[in-house]
């Protein structure tokens, strides 16, 4: 015969371990990550991009990629978006009469798309099997195939839309840019930045492509300045052009505690597909959540051994027979 | 009838070549030739994911929904064994039995959408595993509540077969079990919901928010009393049954306590936000929304009343509203709500469709086969 | 305009004379007017009007002035080959002064020019070749003891039309090159008012030629840009008609000269081809009447925007173009492109039968629990149910 004493005490047993575990635990809030010291990364200047591509066909080079097609006669490779064999794409801002480049109203821009190597990576925090990892040291973000099961969680994690499935193969695999760090053994570094022609893909650390950006939005639009090519540190192939119009704003700077790849944009971020993010990152959040409430696993133990005792005293080793009623 | 004597389960019996079993069979056949061709040629062959949708309906629909509607055997295990309402005890095993099937399913269901699935081993390999991930812990906790619940219906199957020594062992244990398959729901379908925490600003304001595992746990608690509602109705309205009223009334209570807990929060969570106001923009999330917000609430006012309890239409609905309502907060969440990026779009395709369909026909078929031919339900002579 | 019938119109016995004067069979004339026709741009059947204003008896005057220059433009002309140039030109126009070509020298050239300009008054076409210098009153550059300003303004003065041919007299070409000593400039800016520019290093011979012939079949120059160049063969960048111009969009470059890349013909842009910011019509015409192909690109090496003012014999060979103008194909991605499948019929049809078909049921069985409860409530009304007491109404906490 269940009494209200009976339930009583099993619901306060198991609110009380509830409550002690959450006291117990200090909200351990897992603070957004920043960039490592000696991070890798690439500057992406929009204002100098030509739209050439170069460095979409070199990126599916250096990583074997197959071409895309998107028009109906498939001569070269066209792709319209980062997908699992297309990890870099140039894509063009249209406005009105398209007149003047980089102006957002009745202009145009180009704006690259590929990874950009985040501080605090959603993709890294969601992957269940560490399939996706961040390098200590370059803090380049790569991608694992022989641990990946394919789930997709990154692709859904990641704020940018970077990490993208090959549905069309049974064995299908995550691709995304992974700064070339396949290449740095021969001495290359990111083959966008090794072929672009006019520098708008800049590649080095992180510390120094930010203070590269800075100098830019600092000078005065239609004066001349020497602008790097290739590699911040390498061979010297720096040109002269006049200083575009920029917008004030460094984007990964600060998004989501800060990015390895940098952009430098005329047109509203927004409008040229870069998200306004926070400066936390998401993955931060859904960490503290999880280790508030598992770190070390106290509080699973403490309401198991909670709802153990409670089970202990209501259930009968005979409880299941067909013969006995329940208590 | 005293409440609580109660007669001892027993197999239903009966022909098990019937309509529905026949319909069954020809959806799971279905299903079993579509999944050959995925295994062969790829996701891209049989489904409409593309790069902006990379969770479809077998993740959000046999997976999330799936596992809540198989929280039946959660829900009435704590009444019973927790709160010690030992009046509901012949709803265990019913109850019990769909979860087994629910959740047995749901984890098969994952292994056919991962992309690499032969890689799955990783998952528990300690040289691979992520603790910081929450679809780690969910995998996890998944997996083990699985073997868990598959030792708490051992005793029927060994009853069955006449293995009472056997039955008698896994009965001394039995309470740590039952204790292990109270903690794990708690922990993974709570969890289910902080799965969506890490995509940020592409969950729509409406859905996302820092309280997911409360509001994902309170619904999955009560859709599990939902389905307990919905699966006696129909099982006594099949087998020609009488329903167990006695039973369902009070239980039901129990649910819309639940129930209104999880609405305080959640419309709490809105106002606190600021993002009720999303709700009176017209467009499709602020719809789907006020439909979700219309199944959670009528049941209040459908079954609020306790004469209203003691109608069987009544909780039937209320119990299917509520299903739809936690269904519908989860479709929200990870599909409608969901926004990678303008210019995609997603829509199941038939083949899609179509497996989701054998994977629920191998839950009704499982039921009746096993509710038929083994001791489950309650026995009674037939009433007609 | 005329159609290809009124050629035929004209008497047997004037096209004999043409060809007689012109000592050209007949196919070759139309074939040279309809090449003219087409370099223009002019609509079919223009050829016969062409070929009509060519056989006019009366050839108009042109006057050839030569100042800071190569001779290129002129050389240029003499390649041309359809048909053997110096035939038609000798015929179709009257050149009454060229320094190069004419046979008299000195006092003799000089005034076989002063007669020709007071003979046709108004009425000569004056072609200029060369650029003009304009410091220390124009002394850099002096033909028979007179500066080139002073020439090209006597010149200028009574011309009917006056075309500056190449760079150096469109714009200052090469001898303006920075620090440009000489101060030398184009024609349009030493007479201080606009004429027409064959601008290029040397200018395709067929864009001097065809600017002539519309000008003698039509009475007046042809459509020419704020420039003055004529559109027909400057309206577009060098780069919206390059044959390499599919390289450039699929991002394939040379990086070096005589690199793989290099050797398969890739585009140029990277080793500092001013395709991008030159306007002519060179990849179409292609030179040395060789046909396409036949111009520095498609022979390997970047244009250096020789007809360009500000980008030929300014930026250096090797710098990296400015992309005027770029409106990239049509398929260039844009930031948002529709992506993903939409619900086909099927699916869309097997959802809502299967939503269909779940609501079916709830709803019968709703129907069927309320109609049993009815009834069953009915019998405990009427007090026969000991099943009543087995009802939940005695639920406990």
């Amino acid at each position: 015969m269940s009494t209200r004493r009976d339930f009583l005490k099993g619901a306060l047993a198991s609110g009380a371990a509830v409550t002690a575990c959450v006291a117990a635990v200090p909200a351990a809030a897992r603070e957004t990550r920043p960039r490592p010291p000696e991070a890798l990364g690439l500057l992406y200047d929009a204002t100098l991009c030509v739209g050439c591509k170069a460095c979409v066909a070199a990126c599916k080079e250096a990583n074997n990629n197959p071409p895309e097609f998107s028009t109906v006669d498939h001569l070269w490779d066209t792709p319209l978006d980062t997908s699992g064999y297309t990890f870099n794409i140039i894509k063009m801002y249209r406005n009105g009469t398209m007149e003047v480049k980089d102006q957002e109203k009745n202009g145009y821009a180009f704006m690259k798309t590929s990874c950009m190597h985040c501080g605090d990576p959603s993709c890294v925090s969601a992957c269940p099997v560490s399939a996706m990892t961040k390098d200590p040291v370059t803090g380049v973000v790569g991608y694992n195939p022989d641990k990946c099961i394919g789930c997709r969680y990154c692709v859904a994690a990641c704020p940018f839309g970077i990490p993208k499935y090959q549905y069309d193969s049974p064995t299908g695999r995550i691709g995304k840019c992974e700064l070339c760090r396949h290449r740095t053994k021969d001495g290359h570094y990111s083959a966008c930045a090794e072929v672009c022609p006019t520098g708008a893909t800049l590649y080095g650390k992180t510390s120094d492509l930010l203070a590269e950006a800075k100098r830019r939005i600092a000078l005065k639009p239609g004066t001349r300045t020497t602008y790097p090519r290739g590699k911040v540190g390498g061979p010297d192939q720096s040109y002269e052009a006049p200083v575009g119009n920029y917008l004030q704003h460094v984007y990964g700077e600060k998004e989501y505690g800060g990015t390895q790849v940098l952009k430098l944009s005329g047109v509203n971020f927004a409008k040229v597909g870069m998200p306004d993010l926070p400066p936390d990152a998401a993955a931060a959040l859904s960490e503290t959540i999880q280790h508030t409430l598992y770190a070390n696993l106290i509080m699973p133990f403490a309401v198991l051994g909670a709802m153990t005792w409670v089970a202990k005293r209501n259930v009968k080793p005979d409880d299941e027979s067909s013969d006995k009623e329940g208590s | 009838m005293v409440n609580n004597q109660h007669a001892a389960p027993a197999p239903v019996g009966g022909s098990l070549v019937n309509a529905a079993t026949l319909t069954c069979g020809v959806l799971i056949a279905l299903m079993v030739a579509i999944l050959a061709v995925r295994f062969l040629f790829g996701l891209g062959a049989v489904t409409a994911l593309n790069d902006g949708y990379p969770w479809g309906i077998w993740i959000v629909v046999d997976v999330v929904i799936g596992t809540a509607f198989a929280c039946g055997g959660f829900s009435v295990a704590m009444l019973v064994y927790i709160f010690n309402r030992g009046e509901y005890h012949p709803l265990v095993r019913p109850a019990l039995l769909a979860s087994l099937f629910g959740y047995t399913l749901a984890g098969a269901g994952v292994i056919f959408d991962l992309g690499r699935w032969w890689n799955v081993w990783n998952m528990y390999w300690p040289g691979s595993i992520n603790p910081n991930s929450v679809m780690f812990e969910v995998a996890m906790c998944i997996s083990l509540y699985i073997v868990v619940m598959w030792i708490e219906f051992s005793p029927v199957v060994l009853e069955q077969l006449g293995k009472d020594d056997a039955r008698r062992k896994v009965g001394k244990a039995m309470f740590f079990i039952i204790a292990l398959g109270t903690v794990l729901p708690m922990m993974h379908q709570s969890s289910l919901g902080t799965l969506l925490v890490v995509m940020g600003y592409q969950i729509h304001p409406l859905w996302q928010t820092p309280l997911q595992p409360a509001l994902y746990l309170l619904t999955a608690i009560t859709m599990g009393y939902a389905v307990v509602l919905f699966e006696s109705c129909v099982a006594s309205s099949a087998y020609r049954r009488k329903i167990e009223m006695h039973m369902l009334t009070p239980m039901a209570k129990v649910m819309l306590g639940f129930l209104a807990v999880y609405l305080l929060i959640r419309i709490g969570d809105l106002l606190v936000r600021g993002a009720l106001s999303q709700a009176f923009v017209p467009s499709v999330e602020a719809l789907t929304f006020w439909l979700e917000m219309a199944c959670f609430i009528a049941p209040l006012i459908l079954i609020g009343a306790e004469s209203n309890r003691r109608n069987p239409a009544k909780l039937f609905l209320a119990g299917i509203l509520l299903m739809l309502g936690g269904a519908l907060l989860r479709l929200n969440g990870f599909l409608i709500g969901y926004e990678t990026g303008d210019g995609f779009s997603y829509f199941p395709t038939l083949a899609e469709v179509l497996v989701t369909a054998g994977m629920f026909a191998i839950e009704v078929l499982g039921y009746i086969i096993i509710t038929r031919r083994f001791p489950v339900l309650p026995r009674e002579e037939a009433t007609h | 305009m005329g159609n290809i019938s009124e050629i035929f119109e004209t008497s047997r016995e004037t096209l004999h004379d043409i060809e007689r004067r012109l000592e050209m069979p007949r196919r070759e004339f139309l074939q040279f007017c309809a090449t003219l026709a087409a370099t223009m741009g002019l609509p079919a059947g223009a050829e016969a009007a062409v070929a009509k204003a060519i056989e006019a008896a009366k050839r108009p005057s042109v006057i050839w002035l030569h100042f800071q220059e190569c001779t290129g433009c002129t050389e240029s002309l003499l390649r041309a080959e359809h048909p053997t140039l110096e035939k038609l030109i000798l015929d179709v126009i009257s050149l009454d002064y060229h320094e190069t070509l004419m046979a008299a020298a000195g006092h003799q050239a000089e005034a076989a020019r002063k007669d020709a300009m007071k003979a046709n008054k108004g009425k000569y076409v004056l072609v200029v070749e060369g650029a003009i210098p304009l410091k220390d009153k124009g002394i850099y550059c002096k033909v028979g003891g007179h500066t080139a300003i002073d020439l090209v303004k006597e010149c200028a003065a009574d011309a009917a039309a006056v075309i500056a041919i190449g760079s150096c007299a469109a714009w200052g070409g090469m001898p303006s090159t920075g620090p440009n000593p000489s101060g030398s400039v184009g024609v349009a800016e030493a007479l201080g008012k606009p004429v027409v520019t064959i601008p290029g290093c040397p200018p395709n011979p067929y864009n001097f030629l065809a600017a002539v012939v519309h000008f003698l079949t039509f009475g007046k120059l042809p459509e020419v840009d704020k420039l003055g160049r004529p559109k027909f063969a400057y309206g577009r960048l060098i780069h919206e008609n390059c044959e390499r111009r599919a390289h450039f969009d699929a991002g394939r470059f040379a990086m070096e000269f005589g690199d793989a890349g290099h050797r398969q013909g890739y585009c140029l842009y990277k080793l500092g081809c001013k395709g991008p910011e030159t306007y002519a019509n060179c990849p179409t015409l292609g030179f040395g009447d060789a046909g396409e192909n036949n111009w520095p690109v498609g022979c390997g090496h970047p244009c250096i925007g020789c007809s360009e003012k500000g980008v030929g014999f300014e930026k250096p060979i090797h710098q990296v173009a400015k992309v005027l103008n770029a409106v990239p194909p049509q398929q260039y991605p844009r930031i948002v492109e529709e992506q993903g499948k939409a619900a086909s019929i099927a699916s869309a049809a097997a959802v809502a039968a299967v939503a269909g078909a779940a609501a079916g049921a709830a709803i019968m069985l709703t129907r069927n629990l309320g109609l049993s409860h009815a009834a069953e409530e009915a019998e405990r009304a009427k007090g026969t149910g000991d099943a009543g007491k087995s009802s939940a109404d005695k639920a406990q906490v």
